[in-house]
């Protein structure tokens, strides 16, 4: 499914859908914020623009569950009240996803490295079945630290798993550090490439960037590594370490929600 | 076991279609599996972390998926995998460890798989099979599929000596009668026991049984064990398996919680490598004093004594 969006029209989701964000992490009190304002553009645009019955999506990097549970709510997948029981005893909005409770969760994650794995295995089980739908799989840039994340993607190659679209957050920092420094990780698309896979650099935050993620692949796994602003939108938090963890104080907050409207 | 293992995957596919992942393992082994499954046998290579996740993906498609590796690369490399992705996830792969215990011998201690269910039977809704005969093998391949649960097999090589005529593979079978302490072995260890038992005075020899499924064999103990352990009898278990996680300790806390704690009980467990030497699995198994002949010494030993 391939729409021309309208790009205003995407800017003002994005605003919308960030002070829910915003909102979310605060009544919660809890951080990762950063991580999830730098993939939310990409998430909403799934959700809005790409994902189809029968598509399938898994959130590598769990710890961004705050900006998948808006965006499901954007699309009207979740509730208010939903929302609200984020991070609340009883919830079923944990701070990782848990799956079993929507058809837009298939898999707990949270421990960085499965999820491409486990998205090759869902797109390989479809096509032996004759299943139709594509498959895609959101990675944190850090996560391709991981060793098996490297294995899933010899696997995805090897098998020629086309209906698989692996989108990379890059936003260039991690829990303790930046990508570059920690692990030399400034050459990811390049060295993505020297597996045989098909990569795209796009601007993460761009309806133009993201449009070419409605493209279905062709002989093989699709890679978009996106370039993307850890804290996108909120300037004081925009490409600092420190909101990979951090929650807001209700300053903090109250000038964040100022600023996501501008 | 594995060529037993492979019959029972081959009848088990003309039935019904399943997905079977290896870790480049089952040279001389597998290959009329792989020629009968075609595309949904996959050599998923030496990378067993990749390989179970993949597992936990198709699975969740709805078509029936087997890991197989040697069982130390089976559950020890890709145990956060297991964990997250069979276990937490609810998907109920199947993942198949050849060679369990001290089977690879002289391959050295990066090939054995002494603590293998012990560290797998602590993960929610994980069961563990341990067929002791080849003959097990079939059966407990149709009873694991049919659970639909996340499951371990561990294999072995069978040591069933040829006369003994087993009874069919259920949780426990009483092998042999006898008015001793009541002897306890899990999987082909209890071979060599069987032709040594059955030399011995019943009225005074160990009361040999087998347990091959967990947790559900110690959730359901036979009522004859009850009842031993409630008369005083003491209680063995023999395992290729380190004490902790083993099937001993919780068969002795099932009986604890039921009330009925065995008068005396004597855990025959894997040490390790005490000499720091290696050998094969025979040798192993006399350095951690759970051969049969050991067992037996040790058992006239102490329970003469009670």
């Amino acid at each position: 499914m391939q729409n021309v969006v309208a790009e205003e029209q995407f800017c003002e989701l994005t605003r919308r859908v960030r002070r829910r964000l915003l909102d979310l992490h605060f009544a919660a009190k809890v951080g990762h914020i950063g991580g999830n304002l730098s993939c939310l553009d990409a998430l909403l645009y799934l959700h809005h623009h790409v994902l189809a019955d029968g598509d399938a999506l898994t959130l590598s990097k769990g710890h961004s569950v705050g900006a998948l549970y808006v965006a499901l709510w954007s699309a009207g997948k979740l509730t208010d009240d939903d929302l609200e029981s984020f991070y609340r005893d009883g919830t079923k909005l944990s701070g990782h996803p848990a799956a079993g409770w929507s058809p837009d969760i298939l898999f707990s994650t949270g421990s960085l490295g499965h999820g491409l794995s486990l998205a090759a295995g869902v797109a390989l089980g479809r096509r032996l079945q004759g299943k139709p739908g594509r498959v895609f799989c959101l990675c944190s840039d850090g996560e391709w630290q991981e060793g098996s994340t490297w294995e899933a993607l010899t696997f995805a190659r090897h098998h020629r798993l086309d209906s698989l679209t692996v989108l990379v957050d890059g936003n260039g920092l991690q829990g303790f550090g930046d990508t570059q420094s920690v692990a030399s990780m400034g050459d990811l698309a390049q060295r993505i490439a020297g597996f045989g896979v098909d990569v795209r650099e796009i601007d993460g935050h761009d309806v133009a960037g993201l449009q070419e993620i409605a493209e279905p692949a062709s002989n093989g796994p699709r890679v978009f590594v996106m370039k993307t602003v850890k804290g996108k939108g909120v300037p004081f938090m925009e490409g600092k370490m420190e909101w990979h963890y951090l929650p807001m104080t209700e300053e903090q907050y109250r000038l964040a929600c100022q600023l996501v409207q501008q | 076991m594995r060529n037993a293992a492979c019959t029972a995957w081959c009848e088990l596919y003309a039935e019904r279609p399943f997905v079977f992942l290896t870790g480049d393992l089952g040279f001389m082994a597998l290959e009329p599996l792989r020629d009968q499954l075609g595309g949904h046998f996959i050599n998923a290579g030496v990378a067993e972390q990749n390989m179970v996740s993949v597992a936990a993906g198709i699975r969740q498609t709805g078509i029936e998926t087997w890991v197989y590796s040697i069982a130390p690369f089976a559950y020890a490399r890709p145990f956060e995998q297991i964990r997250n992705d069979v276990c937490i996830n609810r998907q109920p792969v199947y993942i198949v460890g050849n060679g369990g215990g001290y089977g690879y011998g002289v391959q050295g201690p990066t090939h054995h798989a002494i603590e293998d269910y012990g560290v797998l039977l602590a993960l929610q809704g994980m069961n563990v099979y341990v067929p002791a005969f080849a003959d097990d093998v079939g059966l407990a391949i149709r009873q694991l599929s049919a659970a639909q649960r996340p499951a371990y097999l561990r294999l072995g090589r069978c040591e069933k000596p040829k006369e003994f005529a087993a009874p069919k593979f259920t949780p426990w079978r009483k092998l042999l009668e006898g008015g001793g302490p009541i002897l306890v072995a899990v999987g082909p260890i209890v071979g060599p026991l069987i032709s040594a038992v059955a030399q011995m005075d019943v009225l005074t020899r160990p009361e040999l049984w087998l347990l091959s499924v967990m947790p559900a064999g110690i959730d359901a103990l036979p009522a004859e064990i009850v009842d031993a352990a409630r008369a005083g009898r003491s209680l063995a278990v023999v395992e290729e398996h380190v004490s902790q996680g083993s099937a001993g300790t919780a068969l002795v806390a099932r009986l604890a919680a039921m009330g009925v704690p065995p008068r005396m009980f004597m855990p025959f467990n894997a040490k390790g490598y005490p000499s720091a030497t290696y050998g094969s699995q025979a040798f192993h198994r006399v350095e951690s004093g759970i051969d049969a002949e050991s067992v037996l010494r040790a058992l006239s030993t102490t329970d003469s004594r009670q």
